[in-house]
This record gives C-alpha cells, structure tokens and sequence, in this order.
C-alpha cells in the first residue's frame, strides 16, 4: 500500500488542495486590497489637501484672525473655539458617560427597562448629529436660554457624545473578569469599593481609549454646531462660557464656500490644521492605552 | 488505600487530632442559581483549627456549598440560599448580618489565582484592607507576616513593588493566601486552591495549608481525593447537592459507611 502511494505519487485529495490554496492566496490579496484602497484614499485626499495647504501654513495662519483678505486671515479664534469646546464637551460628557455606565453594568437589574434603557442608547449613537443640533438648539439656546454660546455648544455636542462614551465605557467595565470582583468581595469590601480600587483602575485605558476617540469625533462635528448658530466670522477669542464662538469645522465650512481661490487655500490649510489635530488626539489614545495596559498585565 | 497518607499528614502530629470545637454548622442549607437547585439541604459541622475537606464528582454542590460559607453565592446574579449556617453560633443569614463585614472572619481563596493585576505584591497583600477604606501605609511588618504565613516571603522579600501578575502560577496563589490571610480572618475557604497547578506548586500549597491549620479553620474543596486524604481531618463526601457522608478522613477514606462513597474514592466512578 505505501510503495504503491510512493510509485504512483500524490493522489487526487491531494492534488484538490491547490485549487483550495489559490482561493485562499486570492482572499488574502482581496483583503489586502480592501485595506490599500482607504489608505491611499487618505493619503491624497491628506496630500492634496497639504500641497494647497503649505503655502499658507505658517505662524501667522495659526495665531492670526479672520480677515475679509485671504491671504492674511487666521485660525486662532476657531481653534481656541474648538479647544474650548472639547474640554467643555469632555467635562460633561465623562462623568455622566461613565457614570451612566457604571449604573448600568454594575448596578442595574436585568429587566425590562434595563433593556429598553440600553436599546434606545444603541439607538442614540446612530441618530444624525444635526437631530443633536436642533435638540441643543430647542433645548440649551432657547429653552435654557443660554443663547448662541460656547456652553450651548458644549453641552449639544455632550450629548452627541454621550451614547459613544457609555458605550464605550461599558465595553471596558465588561472585560474585568468575573473572577476579580470576587477576590474584591471575598476580602470584605462593598460594591463600590471593588467597582472604585478593583474594577476602574483595571479598565481605564479601555475608557479612555474611548473617550477619546469620541472627543476626537466631535471636534470634527460641524451639523450640530451650525444648527445651535455657532458664528463663522469672529474676530475675538470667546472670553466667557456664553461667549458666542466659532470652531474649525465651521471655519473651514465658510471659507469653502466663498468664491475667492484664497479662502479655498486657507480652506485647505484649516483641513490640515483640524487633521493633525485629530491624529494627535488619536495617537494619544493609543499611547496611553499601551502605557496603561503595561501596567496591568 | 494506605498510600494516600503520606507526607504531610505522617511526617509529624503537632497537635494530637483536631480540637473538634465547633467553628461552623450548616442547617438545612440550600442553594439554587436560578430556578436549578445546586444544594438540596446540608446540615454539617466543621471544627475549628482543623482542616475539612469536601469531596465530590464535578457539579456536586461542593463549590456551592464553601461558597455559602461567606456568603459569596449571593454575589452571582439570581442565585439564592436558604437555611443557617452558624459562625460561633450567630446564623451568618440572619437578615441583620453585614455579609462585607463576614468575609473579613471568613476569608477565601478561588480555583484560580486572581491577584489583582493593577496592583504590585505589596499592594495585593494591603489589599483586603486598602479595600475596606484603612490606609495600612507602607503596612512593612504586616505584609511581611501574611506572605511569610503564605510561605512566600523569601521568593518575593526582595521584588515586593513587582506586579503580582510577574509571579509564577504558584506563587500568584500563595500570593492570594497571604492576602487573604492580612485580614486575619478565622476561617479559610479554599476552592481547589491547587487545581490549575504543577505538582510541585501543590505540594506547597499542601505544606501550606497543613501550617495554617494551628491557627485557622479550615475548609477545603478539592476533586484530588489523595489531596483531601494527605491534608485533612474531616472528609465531607457531596454528591448531586447533598452530603452522602462525612467523617474523620481516615474512617472516610478506609471504611467508608456509604456505598456510593466507597465507589467515588475508589474510582469507580468519578
């Protein structure tokens, strides 16, 4: 039987393996390509806008203010605006984001209305930012009363955020292991003891992770911010929490628009400006998620 | 039969025999996890300063039971207990009782080894109390007794700010001993403490628990019976959620009363 398999060498099975290994070699190379086509797709929809971008990226565009000549307006008061925004944005939306997680992974019975709870949170995430917009437009501007302002902007975008963040939060409260929480437990300690010293400090880079991403969403958010009436000359840096204000979506929105070829230059340049700023936040949140994880494993 | 005592048990008889004072009595005690019944009434004594061993086929309710014992069945959602069980004669499920304030007289040690990652050797030892609000500080002569109590101290005297996840298998539950043994509790649950580990690291373990029983009540689960047989003074055999026998371990394990304990320990089923 063996000297026969020798002499008579690989059978049919054997040879089907080929058409099975071609498959597979074409699959990975679809793949592959699945992946090439985004990325090259960022990088010159990246580079074009860079090659308008560069000759008006300089110190002045940054630091300077809007201006009816192209070539000497400036970012800053959109940029402070976006800052602003963001730490305003986050202020709000981590406490009640985490807080709400917390509840709801922790603390909640499986009922009901637990589920319905997280039903409509799924939901939330998905709703089209500028429904946030008109929400924070009826609710923060007229309703609160706080007008066109930097908070109304704020706290729109909060809740914006909001489903994203519990979501996310959640997610990393689920991967501290069973196991765990029952050490804490069995050493005499009460819910929020082992959720405070056991639970949070073991998945704090998965919330910041998230955290983070979402904040680095909303910056690029302009639906929401046109609806609640976000302002798109200023001239001033915004000084107070119901300062009106403008952000860099917005900006660039409005120079996009205009006819002159200049504002279409400086267009490309806050673009460049508002990537880099998003690479930054997301590349913080993968450095503290790898510091954080050393930590723990 | 007689090779499973050995080491431990006949190398030295440091007290003649347990004290056979009463530390914990079950009454009547069930538990269900949801609708399914994983006790179906058990009514045993353990004494104190002795180690007892509860023995069984998987899913017997041994677990279950140890788990009553601290009141941590409750932890898992929708599981119930019913019946007594007293601690010095207080029934520990008696609606006034704190159970956080419970586990710190009865401490606990898992299947596995669940250091806790985030926190170094020192930290895991101060944990019990870091937990319960104290700040031990330093806590230097503390976390040096509880992990020379746990037999870890040499290994680990040198590296006590390393993360307790550094440690080997082994170690990682010494490591959990000692930190159950920093709240001085007076009882101490074990829950297959050496299941996941090599021989070696049981026969520390072993070691372990054979020392500890001068100063703590002991109750250990364990599906090894030459284990239960080398290291305990009381032989409690589950099977199916109830207690078909239990005894001194060497009546137990040579002349079991029940048929079906003496299929179980001989292998005939299992």
């Amino acid at each position: 039987m063996t000297s026969a398999a020798q002499t008579a060498g690989p059978s049919a099975d054997l040879t089907m393996k080929e058409k099975g290994a071609l498959v597979e070699r074409l699959f990975s190379l679809l793949s592959l390509l699945a992946l090439f086509i985004p990325l090259v797709l960022l990088a010159v929809l990246f580079g074009d806008a860079l090659r308008d971008a560069l000759p008006r990226l300089d110190w002045n565009f940054l630091t300077g203010y809007p201006s009816r000549r192209p070539a000497s307006a400036g970012i800053l008061p959109a940029l402070v605006g976006s800052a602003y925004l963001m730490l305003l944005t986050a202020l709000m939306a981590i406490p009640l984001g985490v807080g709400a997680a917390i509840y709801l992974e922790e603390y909640a019975r499986p009922n009901r209305l637990t589920q319905l709870i997280e039903i409509n949170i799924s939901n939330l995430a998905g709703v089209p930012s500028i429904i946030y917009g008109l929400l924070g437009l009826e609710l923060f501007v007229r309703g609160f009363g706080l007008g066109r302002s930097l908070i109304a902007g704020a706290a729109t975008l909060a809740l914006l955020l909001l489903p994203m963040v519990i979501m996310a939060s959640r997610e990393a409260l689920r991967t501290v292991p069973l196991s765990l929480r029952e050490a804490g437990y069995a050493l005499g300690a009460d819910q929020w003891e082992v959720i405070r010293r056991v639970v949070l400090p073991m998945c704090l880079p998965g919330i910041l992770t998230g955290i983070i991403l979402s904040v680095a969403r909303a910056i690029g958010e302009t639906a929401p911010l046109i609806t609640i009436g976000a302002l798109t000359y200023v001239a001033f840096l915004p000084d107070s929490l119901k300062s009106p204000f403008t952000a860099l979506p917005i900006q660039i929105f409005n120079w996009v628009s205009r006819p002159q070829a200049g504002f279409h230059v400086n267009a490309s340049a806050g673009i460049v400006v508002l990537l880099a700023l998003m690479l930054l936040l997301n590349g913080l949140a993968i450095f503290l998620r790898i510091r954080l994880q050393r930590r723990t494993s | 039969m007689n090779a499973f005592f050995s080491t431990a048990r006949n190398r030295e008889q440091p007290d003649a025999g347990p004290s056979l004072r009463e530390k914990l009595r079950s009454e009547e005690l069930k538990a269900w996890f949801g609708d399914a019944i994983a006790l179906k009434g058990i009514s045993l004594s353990i004494p104190e300063k002795a180690v007892t061993a509860i023995i069984g086929p998987s899913g017997c309710g041994k677990s279950t039971f140890v788990r009553c014992l601290n009141r941590m069945h409750e932890v898992v959602p929708g599981a119930r207990v019913e019946g007594r069980v007293h601690l010095d004669g207080t029934d520990i499920y008696d609606p006034r009782v704190n159970p956080v304030r419970l586990r710190r007289r009865v401490g606990m040690v898992f299947q596995k080894a669940n250091p806790f990652p985030t926190m170094s050797i020192r930290e895991n030892v101060l944990a019990g109390l870091r937990l319960q609000g104290i700040r031990p500080g330093r806590g230097g002569e503390l976390v040096e007794r509880a992990l020379t109590q746990a037999a870890l101290w040499n290994e680990v005297k040198d590296v006590l700010d390393r993360s307790g996840s550094s440690l080997s298998g082994g170690q990682q539950q010494r490591l959990c001993i000692a930190r159950a043994l920093a709240l001085e509790p007076e009882v101490l649950l074990m829950d297959e403490p050496a299941s996941a580990l090599d021989p070696i690291a049981t026969q520390k373990i072993e070691e372990l628990v054979y020392e500890l029983k001068a100063s703590f009540t002991i109750v250990i689960v364990t599906h090894n019976m030459q284990q239960a047989a080398r290291i305990s003074d009381r032989t409690a055999f589950f099977m199916l959620g109830t207690l078909i026998e239990i005894g001194d371990t060497k009546d137990v394990f040579m002349n079991p009363k029940e048929k079906m304990t003496e299929d179980y320990i001989t292998g005939r089923f299992g």
